[in-house]
């Protein structure tokens, strides 16, 4: 995959709040590729930033937050700073987006038949009635019962997790090169969420589509994504490979994270949890963000702040990992 | 009644008796007219009973569509039932309903983190507005502070309580709804899908917190995931609902180490697999019914591999499993014993895989 140009290039993106409290940085040097037919699964804690990171490729950031700094670049083409008309055909016809929050994507006035409809005519050769025909075949796709029957309902005839159904439906049916999908599972049950991951990889491997794949479900993470980013405060804390990041990961925080995970085999007493909360935008401290959770934390951490580096396989933010932190660190890492 | 645990000495805190929902999906009556169709009713609920004793968590699973946020809204009293009562401290919530005690003593967390805030009022006033509502504390500084300390409790900071929902992200969103729940101090909590919007160490603490709530002050739960993980961790007990009916009912434990129902056993097939042991998840197969016209007899039959003439004729009840008599099980290759009996769900499964790995 290494050898082929990356689908999505994100190159120190920094994403700004002004408020009248004082900028707060909501992104903070973002940098990671999308190769074609791959997808990179966006884990971390909730308000590190992983919706931001997918609104900024899709040229949807919500005002007043912009783009401060870096690039995007889809296919070797910029796409921060395209006008806004122009960026609407990219993101219909080359970015499908799958919101966190479906009821921003449906449109509570037009039957769910009618928004497929719609999408598909904008973006693709071809004729309503064709389209009709094809937007129950999308529906039944993503596990629609009587999809023929219910085309013609209002989303909120539909149950949350059926909603979350048609917005997946809604983001495929122009056939996108790149999928934003943030939390595209969350509302749904085990069996619908295998088959829709199922038809997602389907896909990535048939049609080269690519996927940003934002969530909190590690079994979802485990199954689908082929690497992995970890975000904390901001910043990406570590990236690589799905099964490094996950089965050995590096970074305190991912190691916490990882940690947190509530077994199915067997009941626990109390969960385990990181102690404390990520810090907010407008206090994060000086050094490395996660110093005042960390279990690992020596002075280096509280006075510069570092940068994606090798770990042990992966990249990690985390100065235990640099040579140069000397015999402290590396006393940490044996015990760890 | 299906509840065949004995509940302590208390009355439970919360019983439903045969409740249903119907919806009226029909088309526009021009429409209707013209096609030469009747109405269109959508059984979202059909007939559902259970009680919940007092200081424990039922949790309730099921496809999506299966009817677990209607039972949610049936419950607190958001919907009237078709049919059935819904009995709150040996109160029928019919009469209830106008009484604002009885509506301080039950709150719900909602699925949907974005329809449940409104955007228009800062934080510690969507928090602080049940306080104020049922004039619980008195002066301005008692209620800052215990808006406060609620913050505190899910992992946002008090100074958080001057922002607009806007503001946050999805998963801070569901933090300020649960605070805003706990600040009525209710007594019975209904909770759907509180976490699945929070990464799993947000989600461990609000787990542990809601365990700790639990142990200290006697708080009841109904709790709605689709992650089994976390019913596993929370859950007293687990009714397990297709189709708009409770198909399963049993103590945690029984449920995942020996679950009975088939449908209760394809679910556990589809848990996702995060040792990445390469193991297949196979989602339940077959085409998920439509409540509009659920099929005949046993509504699981279409996709279920034990269905035979019977179960296309006859609707199963909920009765005491052979073998595990403490799980009622709608099920009539149950009943009969072609079932193969009780047989070891996840918990053993997991085990043999590792083991299998190493
Ligand atoms: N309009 C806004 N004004 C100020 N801060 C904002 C605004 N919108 C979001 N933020 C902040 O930006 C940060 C990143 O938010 P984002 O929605 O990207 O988080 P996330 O990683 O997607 O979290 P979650 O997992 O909970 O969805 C959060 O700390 C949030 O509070
Ligand atoms: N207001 C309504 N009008 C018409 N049908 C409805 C309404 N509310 C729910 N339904 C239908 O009732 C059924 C059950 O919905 P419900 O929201 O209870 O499901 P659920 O089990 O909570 O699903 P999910 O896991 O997806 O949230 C679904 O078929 C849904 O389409
Ligand atoms: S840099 Fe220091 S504080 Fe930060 S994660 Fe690594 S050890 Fe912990
Ligand atoms: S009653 Fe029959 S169809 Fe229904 S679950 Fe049991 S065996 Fe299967
Ligand atoms: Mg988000
Ligand atoms: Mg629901």
């Amino acid at each position: 995959m290494s050898n082929t140009r990356p689908l999505l290039e994100v190159r120190n993106l920094r994403v700004e709040f002004p408020t009248r409290r004082g900028t707060l940085v909501a992104l903070d040097d973002v940098s990671f590729d999308i190769h074609p037919g791959e997808v990179l699964g966006v884990v971390g804690e909730s308000g590190a930033g992983k919706s931001m990171t997918g609104a900024a490729i899709i040229g949807l950031l919500e005002p007043p937050g912009r783009i401060a700094g870096g690039t995007i670049s889809l296919a070797g083409r910029r796409i921060d700073n395209l006008p806004y008309k122009e960026m609407r055909t990219v993101r219909g016809r080359e970015i499908g987006a799958i919101f966190q929050d479906p009821l921003t994507t449906l449109n509570p006035l037009y039957t769910v038949g009618r928004q497929l409809v719609e999408t598909m005519t904008t973006h693709l050769p071809i004729g309503p009635g064709e389209a009709r025909k094809k937007a129950i075949e999308w529906l039944e796709l993503v596990g629609i019962p009587a999809a023929a029957q219910r085309i013609d309902s209002y989303p909120h005839e539909f149950s949350g997790g059926m909603r979350q159904r048609v917005v997946i439906a809604l983001a495929l049916c122009a056939e996108p090169k790149l999928i934003v999908a943030d939390e595209p599972t969350t509302a749904l049950d085990v069996s619908i969420q295998a088959q829709v991951i199922a038809l997602l990889k389907t896909l990535a491997r048939e049609k080269g589509t690519s996927m940003m794949l934002v969530t909190h479900d590690m079994g979802v993470i485990a199954e689908t994504a082929d690497r992995v980013a970890v975000m904390y405060a901001g910043r990406i804390a570590e990236i690589g490979a799905v099964r490094n990041v996950v089965k050995h990961p590096s970074h305190p925080y991912t190691i916490g994270l990882m940690g947190s995970i509530p077994p199915i085999s067997h009941r626990l007493e109390r969960l385990q949890q990181i102690e404390g909360s990520m810090p907010r935008l407008s206090a994060i401290p000086k050094g490395c963000a996660y110093n005042p959770r960390c279990p690992h934390v020596f002075d280096r951490c509280r006075s510069e702040r570092p940068e994606l580096i090798p770990a042990r396989d992966t990249q990690a933010a985390c100065w235990l990992y640099d040579p140069a932190s000397g015999t402290q660190a590396a006393e940490v890492r044996a015990d760890a | 009644m299906p509840d065949m645990i004995p509940a302590a000495d208390t009355r439970p805190m919360l019983e439903t008796q045969d409740v249903a929902r119907f919806f009226d999906v029909s088309r526009p009556l021009i429409q209707r007219l013209l096609a030469g169709e009747g109405k269109r009713m959508l059984r979202a609920v059909d007939g559902v009973s259970f009680s919940i004793p007092k200081g424990t968590t039922l949790s309730l699973v099921g496809e999506s569509g299966c009817g677990k946020s209607t039972v949610a809204r049936l419950v607190v009293g958001l919907y009237r039932p078709t049919r059935g009562t819904v009995i709150f401290d040996g109160q029928d919530l019919a009469q209830a309903r106008a009484d604002s005690t009885q509506r301080r003593r039950m709150q719900m967390i909602f699925q949907d983190p974005y329809a449940s805030l409104n955007p228009r009022w800062r934080v510690r006033d969507i928090i602080a507005e049940p306080i104020r509502a049922f004039g619980l504390l008195k002066t301005d500084a008692e209620i800052e502070a215990r808006v406060a300390e609620l913050l505190t409790h899910v992992g946002l900071s008090p100074l958080d309580g001057q922002k607009y929902p806007h503001e946050f992200s999805g998963g801070q969103r569901q933090r300020i709804s649960i605070a805003r729940a706990l600040s009525s101090n209710p007594e019975f909590l209904v909770c759907d899908e509180p976490t699945s919007a929070l990464d799993v160490s947000v989600q461990a603490q609000i787990l542990n917190l809601m365990k700790d709530l639990q142990r200290e002050l006697g708080l009841t739960y109904l709790f709605i995931s689709h992650n089994l993980a976390v019913v596993r961790q929370v859950s007293d007990r687990v009714g397990v609902m297709y189709l708009g009916r409770v198909v399963e009912l049993a103590p945690a434990e029984t449920l995942f180490t020996t679950p009975r129902h088939p449908y209760t056993r394809a679910l556990m097939e589809a848990i996702p697999d995060l040792d990445m042991t390469g193991r297949q998840r196979i989602p339940v197969g077959g085409e998920v019914p439509s409540p509009i016209n659920p099929p005949s007899g046993c509504p699981f039959h279409p996709r279920c591999p034990l269905a035979n003439d019977r179960c296309r004729a006859e609707l199963p009840q909920l009765i005491p499993a052979r073998d595990t008599p403490e799980a009622v099980v709608a099920c009539h290759a149950v009943e009969e014993g072609r079932d193969g009996g009780p047989m070891p769900g996840v918990a053993l499964a997991e085990t043999g895989a590792a083991v299998a790995a190493s």
